[in-house]
């Protein structure tokens, strides 16, 4: 069943030179997924991973994510949509810097309207899941990268979403911690059968990933999927 | 209560910020409120110096006697009236009055003055008169005397137990002479009543004017002076309309009125200018930390965070930052109102003191203590906290996620 289905998409930033972000993707990712999109800097991958999040908007063509033509929602619509259907990653630093690593996780679930008994049982049992049993009530200051990483994973799942989007997700951190957040990553996805699609162009991520989408000037010009992980875990 | 967590400790990220921040609102609150203060606290003393201590709240009149002050538009004063208007609420003494003018001769000058009939004891609950005596006795209920303000004596060149001649036009025409011992001397803070005032008995000065039980004006005591509008429209009601005047010190004196309200229009310039040194000084301190957190919102946004719920979580973090210099503002504005209500500021010996006098106050800066004062002044920081919160907060509502982590 696809998650996420892109038809003839095109996103051009208008200016002195015009600019094609994404130029006529067509795309299906399935439930269950661990997809990688690569490519050189400025290829489109952070463009095509914000269409497909709900961020930003195709200039032309579909985006369907779990059915609905999310490219016909309304800015507050989006907003909802994102809330209950989409789990986020950042690069380093996407923490609110006030609230506790229990309370970052807790925050989406509160948007959502979750009752208290449900978000800090779900809290617990993600932070506990990304090996932050005993960190939940720091503060992102007083955390590593990796440790912040982490946090933000069990943000991104903490909504029950229908798939988790990582942009550039390893980028500010040392191999130890990526290949630890990246076990983490693949652990769910295979136990929780969680959908994970990751912008990257690094290469620990590419090895890990098990169908990877390489981009370049906005054009898709490789698809390719491997049946188990080629490298094990760390 | 998220959101109110969030707001209050995003408050203590930057401390120095917040309280930059709290301190620019707190001196913007201390110094307006304590410059209203002032200004209010003078105004109070303008009043009590003109209106508490002499012409009272509200007087009443016979119709027609303020534009024209003569004897001919006095009235009949019936125990009956004067039992009506002690009936009315608010109001504590009626003070009778036979006022009018006289020219005072001594051996050697004369000069106009205002010569008050009145009963001393009873005038004495309005103006506490007795305690302007700075020589001699009191008037008593018989006395065929007369007191005469310090300024008069002095420039008519006579003293205590010294005798004046009084020589004016009386009720109806009739010629009003009488000569009067000196039995007490008077001191004023108004140089212009110190100047011009000789008090009588009410029957001595209705002898002296041909008036017997007449009156020109009942000048009301009222236990709170703001509450004077409500007194007079209580009276009018009570009261023939036809046959009375009723009048609040407002209507009797515009001139002060008038010199007040210039007063307070000259003051908005210098709280004008105050309001906008603190309001850009509080708006910088906005502008930076709406910019400095643009990527911290755009995650928020991008995570299903809607716009107008952050909005207004930044326009609670300047609430808070409003609130707590606003009551620290008036924290500290209020001992220092109370102490320079207790103990004025001075201006006698200056200039400021001659024009004070010019214009009949004493030279004395007290500070009020009315609470409109503060809620008023705070009222405004508010506002324009609120109004600079306008600036995060249409700049959340149209914050695009995409491009504010893009930095």
């Amino acid at each position: 069943m696809n998650v996420i289905e892109t038809t003839n998409l095109h996103k051009t930033y208008e200016g002195a030179v015009p600019v094609k972000a994404v130029n006529g993707v067509s795309l299906q990712i399935e439930a269950g997924e661990f997809t990688a999109i690569v490519g050189p800097s400025g290829s489109g991958k952070t463009t095509l991973l914000n269409i497909i999040g709900g961020l930003d908007r195709p200039t032309e063509g579909e985006v369907i994510v779990g059915g609905q033509d999310i490219s016909k929602l309304s800015n507050n619509q989006l907003i909802d949509f994102r809330l209950h259907n989409i789990g986020f990653v950042f690069q380093a630093y996407n923490l609110i810097p006030v609230l506790t690593a229990r309370e970052n996780v807790e925050f989406v679930m509160l948007l959502q309207k979750r009752s208290r008994a449900e978000r800090e049982a779900r809290s617990q049992a993600l932070l506990e899941a990304v090996g932050l049993g005993d960190r939940m009530d720091n503060r992102p200051t007083k955390m590593s990268g990796g440790q912040q990483q982490r946090v933000a994973v069990a943000r991104a799942l903490a909504p029950k979403p229908k798939f988790v989007l990582a942009d550039e997700p390893t980028a500010n951190l040392d191999s130890h911690s990526t290949a630890n957040l990246l076990d983490i990553m693949a652990n769910l996805n295979r136990q929780e059968g969680i959908t994970f699609v990751f912008s990257t162009h690094d290469q620990r991520v590419i090895d890990r990933a098990r169908r990877v989408i390489t981009l370049e000037d906005g054009v898709v010009v490789s698809d390719i999927r491997r049946e188990e992980n080629p490298v094990p875990e760390a | 209560m998220l959101i109110l967590k969030m707001a209050w400790r995003n408050l203590w990220r930057n401390r120095r910020r917040t309280l930059i921040t709290t301190t620019a609102v707190f001196f913007a609150v201390l110094l307006s409120t304590l410059m209203s203060s002032i200004q209010l606290g003078m105004y109070e003393k303008m009043i009590d110096n003109v209106v508490g201590f002499y012409s009272g709240y509200v007087q009443v009149h016979q119709a027609g006697y303020w534009d024209d002050q003569v004897l001919d538009n006095s009235f009949e004063a019936t125990p009956d009236l004067r039992e009506q208007v002690l009936a009315t609420r608010f109001v504590t003494e009626a003070v009778p009055r036979l006022e009018s003018f006289a020219l005072a001769a001594s051996d050697e000058k004369s000069l106009a003055a205002q010569v008050i009939g009145c009963d001393p004891e009873i005038e004495n609950r309005l103006t506490q008169l007795q305690e302007k005596l700075v020589a001699g006795t009191y008037l008593g209920p018989g006395d065929q005397g007369l007191l005469v303000a310090q300024g008069l004596a002095e420039n008519l060149k006579v003293g205590l137990h010294d005798t004046l001649v009084l020589l004016s036009q009386g009720y109806h025409g009739a010629t009003a002479v009488g000569k009067y011992p000196i039995q007490g001397l008077l001191k004023f803070g108004s140089p212009e009543l110190n100047n011009n005032l000789i008090y009588l008995t009410l029957p001595e000065a209705q002898y002296l004017y041909g008036a017997p039980a007449r009156l020109t004006s009942l000048a009301l005591v009222l236990d709170q002076g703001t509450q004077a509008p409500r007194v007079v429209k209580a009276l009018q009601t009570e009261l023939d309309t036809a046959a009375f005047e009723v009048m609040d010190w407002r209507g009797m004196m515009p001139e002060l009125v008038q010199m007040m309200e210039a007063d307070v229009g000259a003051s908005y310039v210098y709280l004008l200018i105050l309001y906008l040194v603190i309001g850009f000084g509080i708006f910088g301190t906005v502008l930076m930390m709406t910019q400095e957190r643009r990527f911290e919102f755009g995650v928020m946004i991008a995570v299903g965070m809607k716009r107008l719920k952050l909005a207004a979580m930044v326009v609670l973090e300047l609430l808070f930052i409003n609130g707590i210099g606003v009551l620290a503002g008036i924290g500290a504005t209020i001992p220092v109102a109370a102490w320079l209500k207790a103990n004025p500021i001075d201006l006698s010996g200056g200039e400021m003191a001659d024009m004070y006098a010019d214009y009949g106050f004493e030279a004395l800066m007290p500070a009020s203590l009315d609470p409109t004062v503060f809620i008023n002044q705070a009222s405004i920081v508010f506002v324009i906290t609120l109004l600079i919160s306008l600036y995060p907060f249409f700049k959340i509502t149209r914050m695009d996620a995409v491009e504010s982590m893009r930095g």
